[in-house]
């Protein structure tokens, strides 16, 4: 089990004795400890529960995926690893009230809770589509509600989504998806391509923070990482490199040079990339007002604009991508819900999910998918570099109290990164702990 | 069966001025900063490779086994097999050769040429007599033999003998060699000062193109070479005091700008069969076609650093080429009078001059310092690269070495 995060003072006193019955005494905030992904652990802390209510359809796929990743299904009366309920059948107000009898069984459970519901956009009847729009905020207050690193999320499962439902199911009962909270996400009918021997990934901004970590988790996962970075930053990129047995590429992504370069490279070295991770990104914070030309232009240069244009000659070069590739754009909380001092880089991060709804359908039909992660609250340089004040807020305000690591963020990716994910596509998928920011 | 080795690229750290920002690390150090970056760059993390060469000139004791050391705290499988090679300033580019030969013969498919010097770490010894004390201590069986050995002390002994520049058998200093040799040729201080300059703006303008984006790793915070002077002059260079040959019988043209000073610094090169490279799909930037070595007698009166002056001819002889045959060259500036009186006495010699947008057109060591053994392994990869931009050619490599040594190489892509 991961204790508190480094960087973490309040959350690594709370867990002292002193601290913990000071915080009892006060109120104060006391962040549970998060279970998260070790080689060989379980699937889940306990059996799991899957209840489907009226006209529930994904049961049996549900049970199965569950019982063949390891996990058991007998209920009985103690704590529960995990509940689902496939409420994706409901169609009337009273219907909903269905949920209520779930509450026994939500009391009891220790780690994940799922809801499956329909894609509310494809329920033509209008009193059927406000009952499965109503799931959403049913599961974002449950969120909030559970304690003990307990998760809550929303499973909106399109017609024929078999493959994807299961590795979705999977990935959100595990720890890897320790710090995705209160979120809704999409699971489409998309199918995996032929897997080859070595599946290849780009990660851009490699050398330290999400980048690195996004680098170990895709080495883990099976992959070779390619891991970019500006010359200036090339040490720490060997490093990370040699530990993962990737290799690196110094490259300014703003460069002129740049798509080109990583095109090539991508062509003749590995006959392709499966995977391309745009998570380089900078932060030059100021007030609008004082904003100048500067640090307008390459926050927006290096988070929006290099994105676009890697992505745009990777598309155009013949090789550069691997066929079934993936790209993950990492957009972010504040992108969402806007952030004092950050404007520029707001609308950058904004921007990239635009980007990944326009290239989703374009893609798809190319058998590419395209996806965006918000990473919320993480524990990286660039937060450190917060005033205090500021990012002690920014750790308490989500429902798990405390801030992520890049390593939560980087098991996102890898799962969106996952053959077996590709029915997921143009999503937004927020790491974030359900910050309540932007929620 | 014989096949030429393809040089798939190079890795180096910043070269930097003895006694900065290096002063604290070893060469060891240098070493696997410079073979972990290239092992990063080609993904070699975790492979066995068929050998890697490397030595350092300045050699602590402990030093014994430089390379292998090295490697065992690089990313590569410790499986990969090494040995040391020393023929000061030629190191770098002797090591390539051997491990170029080596794949030539089909006995290793891939390998890693390099060398290390850490100026600001040099290796200090004690005095003779203060050494045979202390290793008659060290045999002592007794507490009266031990007595007897410390009784040998004296105040005398404890006086440290830090290594120096110098010539073990004529005890000049390099620099005070090359000053002959410049007398010798009429080398004229403008002509030196072009040189130096030349060597600058160049080398700012690869760094300035991205040149060394892939043929270098920052370390330690360094992320260029910190003897650059991108902005100097030849008002700048012509200001300067000579420093060596100034008690011959003519002008002492030699300056702290048109010499190398002391650096420290590692490289390295990745060599390797072409069918390796292409299993790997790596690229092949150029291919070390032949080399030369040369050595003259200085102890009675050659140049000192004349050896390539001798090689060359005789390699390009074996090629049937002359100067005019070659698309670029790299000639080792370990003074600026060194090169100049290089290519005056090729030219003595019949083989052609040397045009000045051929020589030296990335910067050489006058503006990137000279860590003595990395320099050869510095040049090979920068010159491979050099001619795979250009599409295709042949160069020449031409590295002057203390001993009276030196060695040229025959580069083609």
């Amino acid at each position: 089990m991961a204790g508190a995060p480094a960087g973490d003072p309040y959350g690594t006193f709370v867990r002292t004795g002193p601290g913990r019955f000071l915080a009892a005494r006060t109120g104060l905030p006391r962040p549970p400890r998060l279970r998260r992904y070790e080689e060989g652990q379980d699937l889940l802390t306990g059996p799991a529960l899957v209840t489907g209510l009226s006209g529930a359809r994904h049961v049996d796929t549900v049970r199965e995926t569950l019982r063949a990743a390891g996990a058991s299904l007998d209920a009985g009366t103690g704590n529960l690893g995990a509940l689902v309920v496939d409420a994706s059948g409901l169609r009337t107000v009273d219907q909903l009230g269905e949920l209520l009898a779930t509450a026994p069984e939500f009391k009891r459970t220790r780690g994940r809770v799922l809801v499956l519901s329909a894609v509310p956009a494809d329920v033509e009847d209008p009193e059927a589509r406000a009952v499965q729009q109503g799931l959403e905020g049913f599961v974002r207050s449950l969120g909030k509600e559970a304690r003990g690193g307990t998760t809550v999320n929303l499973l909106r499962v399109a017609d024929g989504a078999t493959t994807s439902l299961r590795s979705a199911v999977q990935f959100f009962c595990s720890a890897r998806s320790a710090y995705v909270d209160g979120q809704p996400l999409v699971v489409g009918p998309g199918e995996p391509r032929p897997v080859r021997d070595q599946r290849v990934a780009v990660v851009t901004g490699a050398a330290q923070g999400i980048g690195a970590a996004t680098a170990e988790v895709l080495a883990r996962t099976g992959h070779h990482v390619v891991c970019v970075d500006i010359a200036a930053s090339g040490e720490k990129l060997a490093a990370v490199a040699n530990r993962v047995g990737g290799s690196t590429l110094h490259l300014d992504v703003t460069a002129d040079s740049a798509p080109r370069t990583l095109a090539e490279h991508l062509a003749d070295r590995f006959e392709g990339a499966d995977v391309v991770v745009h998570n380089a990104g900078i932060t030059r914070d100021r007030s609008f007002v004082n904003l100048d030309e500067a640090a307008w232009g390459s926050v927006l240069a290096v988070n929006l604009g290099a994105p676009i244009r890697l992505t745009t000659a990777l598309l155009d070069h013949p090789g550069a991508l691997a066929p079934g590739a993936r790209f993950v754009c990492l957009s972010s909380m504040n992108g969402i819900a806007g952030a004092k001092g950050q404007t520029n880089y707001s609308t950058s991060k904004a921007g990239l999910i635009g980007l990944v709804q326009a290239l989703a359908g374009p893609l798809s039909e190319r058998g590419f998918a395209v996806n965006a992660v918000a990473p919320g609250f993480i524990e990286t340089p660039m937060t450190a570099a917060m005033p205090p004040v500021p990012r002690e807020l920014g750790r308490r305000t989500s429902s798990l109290q405390q801030g992520g690591l890049p390593v939560d963020v980087a098991e996102t990716i890898a799962w969106l990164a996952q053959p077996d994910a590709a029915g997921v596509d143009g999503q937004v998928l927020r790491v974030c702990g359900q910050n309540l920011l932007g929620a | 069966m014989t096949r030429r080795a393809a040089i798939v690229g190079g890795n180096r750290t910043p070269f930097v001025r003895a006694g900065r920002r290096y002063a604290h690390v070893s060469a060891q150090d240098l070493l696997v900063a410079a073979l972990d970056g290239l092992v990063a760059r080609y993904g070699l993390a975790g492979e066995r490779l068929g050998e890697v060469v490397a030595g350092a000139v300045l050699k602590h004791s402990r030093d014994l086994n430089l390379t292998r050391e090295a490697v065992l705290s690089t990313a590569l499988d410790p499986a990969t097999p090494t040995y040391d090679v020393q023929q000061a300033c030629a190191t770098g580019l002797e090591t390539a050769v051997l491990v170029a030969n080596k794949i030539a013969l089909g006995q290793i498919e891939a390998g890693i040429a390099g060398g290390t010097d850490s100026a600001s770490d040099a290796p200090i010894a004690v005095d003779d007599g203060l050494r045979h004390v202390l290793l008659e201590l060290s045999r002592a069986r007794t507490v009266g033999q031990r007595l007897a050995a410390v009784s040998k002390l004296r105040p005398g002994q404890l006086r440290p003998l830090p290594p120096r520049n110098a010539e073990a058998r004529t005890g000049l200093s390099m620099g005070e060699h090359a000053a002959r040799t410049a007398l010798a040729s009429g080398v004229s201080r403008v002509a030196q000062d072009e040189l130096a300059l030349a060597s600058h703006r160049n080398l700012a303008a690869a760094y300035e193109r991205g040149f060394f984006d892939d043929l270098l790793t920052p370390y330690l915070g360094v992320r260029r070479d910190d003897l650059l002077r991108p902005d100097t002059t030849l008002e700048k260079l012509a200001a300067l005091k000579p420093v060596f040959g100034r008690d011959l019988d003519g002008e002492a043209t030699m300056t702290a700008g048109n010499s190398t000073p002391l650096t420290d610094g590692a490289a390295a090169v990745l060599l390797a069969s072409d069918e390796w490279a292409a299993q790997r799909r790596l690229p092949v930037l150029a291919h070390l076609d032949d080399a030369e070595t040369a050595a003259v007698d200085h102890v009675h009166g050659e140049g000192l650093l004349t050896a390539p002056v001798e090689a060359a001819p005789r390699l390009l002889a074996r090629h049937g080429l002359t100067l005019a045959d070659l698309d670029l060259v790299e000639v080792h500036e370990a003074f600026a009078s060194t090169v100049l009186a290089t290519l005056s006495a090729w030219e003595g010699k019949g083989l052609g001059t040397v045009p000045r947008e051929k020589l030296n057109v990335a910067g050489s060591s006058l503006a990137t310092g000279h860590p003595f053994a990395a320099t050869g392994a510095r040049l090979l990869a920068t010159t491979a690269k050099l001619l795979h931009e250009r599409g295709g050619g042949k160069a020449l490599i031409s590295v002057c070495a203390a001993g009276g040594q030196g060695i040229v190489a025959l580069v083609e892509a």
